[in-house]
């Protein structure tokens, strides 16, 4: 496998290194998820959890969801993960603070979680789904198309979606206001 | 000719990351004391689901960004759901001192 290279086109370089690419990621995500199921510091889990953003918009990128996968690092890793970092800082009495969980209420946990995968990988498996053939997907999601969708069928919940911003932002600023 | 792609990644592969990111959520959720960790359960079983939109558009979808569309307000929702919760719980925080789940029983019984 290893002894000869393809002499492929340049169109085709994706192709060639897709498989460690998505390796990389897909390990990247899946392993820094469950890394905030076994880690103790809340600290920690932050830091996993914005590894784990990382690796999903890697996954988005290799999908030819560009404009998605930034908007994953901008919005995701780079607003509500901070987001979530700041109510760890204000929220906790010193640094490295541990709530203690004891190993059979993980282990419970952890055989929830797998039996709920178990249940979607036999759905997954029971459902018959047409693929596109591989050198038909298509090679760029254009943001123009996002943007037309988004004025044109996706109207309604735009605009719905920006109400929503404007109560929450009201709310939140209400709801963490100094009482003096 | 033989390539050194000895798989291309289709949708089960992408299925298969979405299933790891939801069980690992759930589990998250499930065994966390801290509210901020149950937070960040949720925003994994989030972009799980958001990863399963993508990767249907891509795969299945041909051509069509409705799927992205999706992941697009799975997105605004998850942060705007976030801030919510950070302020119910810096309440809570100075209100009653602790941020452990457990404690938070006066409404009970």
């Amino acid at each position: 496998m290893f002894s000869t290279l393809a002499q492929g086109n340049p169109s085709d370089s994706l192709a060639q290194v897709a498989p460690f690419l998505y390796l990389l990621f897909a390990g990247l995500t899946v392993a820094s998820a469950w890394m905030i199921v076994i880690s103790q510091n809340i600290v920690r889990m932050a830091m996993y959890l914005l590894f784990t953003l990382g690796g999903v918009a890697g996954l988005y990128f290799m999908m030819n969801a560009e404009f998605l996968a930034a908007i994953q690092l901008i919005v995701y890793a780079g607003g509500t993960l901070i987001l979530i970092v700041f109510g760890v800082m204000l929220t906790s009495k010193n640094p490295f603070m541990k709530l203690h969980t004891t190993w059979w209420e993980r282990v419970i946990a952890i055989a929830l979680g797998a039996m709920l995968a178990g249940l979607m990988v036999i759905a997954l498996v029971n459902t018959p789904v047409t693929q596109i053939p591989s050198d038909q997907l298509p090679q760029s999601h254009d943001v123009h198309a996002i943007g037309m969708a988004l004025l044109g069928p996706f109207i309604v919940a735009f605009e719905v979606s920006a109400v929503l911003l404007l109560v929450v932002m009201v709310g939140a600023a209400f709801m963490a206001r100094r009482r003096s | 000719m033989t390539t050194l792609a000895f798989f291309q990644p289709g949708l089960y592969h992408l299925m298969a990351v979405s299933i790891l990111l939801l069980a690992a959520g759930v589990a998250v959720i499930l065994s966390k004391r801290n509210a901020v960790g149950i937070l960040m359960g949720v925003e994994l079983v989030l972009n799980a689901a958001a990863l399963n939109f993508v990767a249907f558009n891509h795969y299945v979808w041909d051509g069509a960004v409705d799927g992205q569309m999706f992941t697009l307000f799975i997105i605004v929702l998850a942060a705007a759901e976030a801030a919510v919760a950070l302020a119910i719980f810096l309440n809570f925080y100075n209100n009653f001192d602790t941020i452990n789940v457990d404690q938070a029983d006066e409404l009970q019984g």
